[in-house]
């Protein structure tokens, strides 16, 4: 855990597309930025979603897929050096007397910053937590949804549901320290790596794991500790003794803590103006999916545009002493020599 | 044509739906609740629904990469599909859909 202070002109919070064009514009105006993103990559839905999907209406990119186009924005941006924090949901965001905020993470980062720029698309991307009734009062006690510290699992009667790569990477992972591993899913066949299913499957023959086709029921335990995991299988009910659940039915948008910082919102979209895509907070912008105004519509191209715009007003925040003068990077020096092109 | 969409409550509502429309938009776009985050994509499974047991067979079979997001839907079932992936049709006229519990926008989760 980080308990270092940093100090910069702009933090971005989402390293989705618009996040990270928003680098650009800034850094063409000479401002800093550091960008916190709760994945463990750039890109956002475009790399959690869709990497590999072709998506048609980017101007200039006839066809461009969710990776491709996170990798040149990445490239776009990296002249201005920027600093990207990942793994990590900005939880606080407070704003001092000086007109400066401060902005913690869950990850114990403290940032202190003259402008905010709230680029979370639909929100941080969450575990779906299965319909399970009471599974609330077993969470980070006996059910997770990631494993942080393998030792957790030590010695467990451990029962993964999922038939992704991490259900199955964790069900090979964890089998070798486990004091039982059962790998649940509804169906005998897997979208992980064929190489992880072919793994799993000769653990399982050698009975080392346990594989069961059924979907997960509800739970027995108290005080948080659960001793089973009752599945659905066709034959009915079946428990599977357990002291450790992880169900992996990948993620979700949420919009979290984002609804605690004060900001006007409109059904969990933040209300901004069309002229600066400024929230009701002078110094907090929001642009991309997250922002609502008359009109708006959730395409990455208006993302773009916002934050071009957002770029102008919020050098007035960070320099107001500077004169902004309008250029192109086709024609202005001093643009290219900051592209470093010059 | 026309749609009947059970709404998280129980509530029947008759859409009026175009041919070549995906029920997912058709239901978006008579503002009916449903997250369906990814736009249609067949990478999110937010619009998953229930398919009335009448109407199962009439739909084409899901495809592999549907099948593959509905291992995410932690509230699947034998008769669940991705409304995004079913395109309004003649043949389609009259279907009956549940919206699932896992395609219920967040505001609207207590």
């Amino acid at each position: 855990m980080s308990e270092r202070e940093i100090v910069t002109d702009v933090v971005i919070i989402g390293a989705g597309p618009v996040g990270l064009f928003a680098v650009f514009e800034l850094g063409l105006l000479d401002i800093k930025c550091h960008l916190i993103d709760i994945l463990d990559k750039p890109g956002g839905q475009c790399a959690e979603l869709y990497p590999e999907k072709p998506i048609y209406d980017i101007p200039g990119f006839p066809e461009i897929s969710g990776q491709h186009l996170t990798d040149n924005l990445l490239k776009q941006a990296e002249p201005f050096g920027p600093t990207y924090h990942y793994n990590q949901m900005v939880t606080e965001l407070e704003k001092l007397e000086d007109g400066s905020f401060v902005v913690k993470t869950d990850d114990n980062q403290t940032f202190k910053c003259k402008v905010v720029v709230v680029a979370a698309g639909g929100g941080s991307f969450q575990p779906k937590r299965p319909p399970v009734p009471n599974i609330e009062a077993f969470e980070n006690q006996s059910v997770f949804y990631s494993v942080r510290r393998m030792e957790e699992f030590r010695d467990h009667d451990i029962v993964i549901v999922g038939g992704g790569d991490s259900a199955l990477d964790w069900t090979l992972n964890l089998a070798p320290i486990a004091k039982s591993m059962t790998l649940v899913h509804r169906r005998d066949s897997f979208r992980a790596h064929t190489d992880s299913v072919n793994k799993m499957r000769a653990l399982a023959e050698a009975g080392k794991i346990n594989f069961e086709l059924g979907q997960i029921g509800d739970l027995d335990g108290e005080n948080g500790q659960i001793s089973a995991v009752n599945i659905k299988t066709a034959d009915g009910i079946k428990a599977l003794p357990a002291t450790r659940l992880l169900p992996f039915f990948g993620l979700t948008m949420k919009l979290g803590p984002v609804a605690d910082w004060g900001l006007n919102l409109h059904e969990n979209l933040i209300n901004v103006d069309t002229e600066k895509f400024a929230t009701n907070t002078p110094g907090i912008f929001a642009i991309g999916d997250i922002n609502y105004y008359p009109g708006k519509l959730k395409l990455i191209l208006s993302g773009f545009h916002e934050a071009a715009l957002m770029g102008q007003a919020a050098k007035k925040i960070i320099h107001p002493d500077q004169k902004v003068v309008f250029q192109y990077t086709t024609s202005s020096t001093s643009l290219q020599k900051k592209l470093g092109v010059k | 044509m026309r749609v009947y969409v059970t709404d998280y409550d129980g509530k029947e509502h008759e859409l009026e739906a175009l041919e070549g429309w995906r029920v997912m938009e058709v239901i978006r776009d008579w503002e009916l609740p449903i997250k369906a985050e990814c736009g249609g994509a067949c990478a999110c499974a937010t619009c998953h629904v229930f398919v009335d047991p009448e109407w199962a067979d009439k739909l084409h079979p899901a495809t592999d990469e549907e099948e593959d997001m509905l291992d995410t839907v932690p509230d699947v079932q034998d008769n669940s599909r991705l409304s995004c992936q079913i395109l309004m049709s003649e043949e389609l006229d009259g279907l009956k859909v549940s919206l699932a519990p896992s395609s219920k926008p967040e505001e609207l989760v207590a």
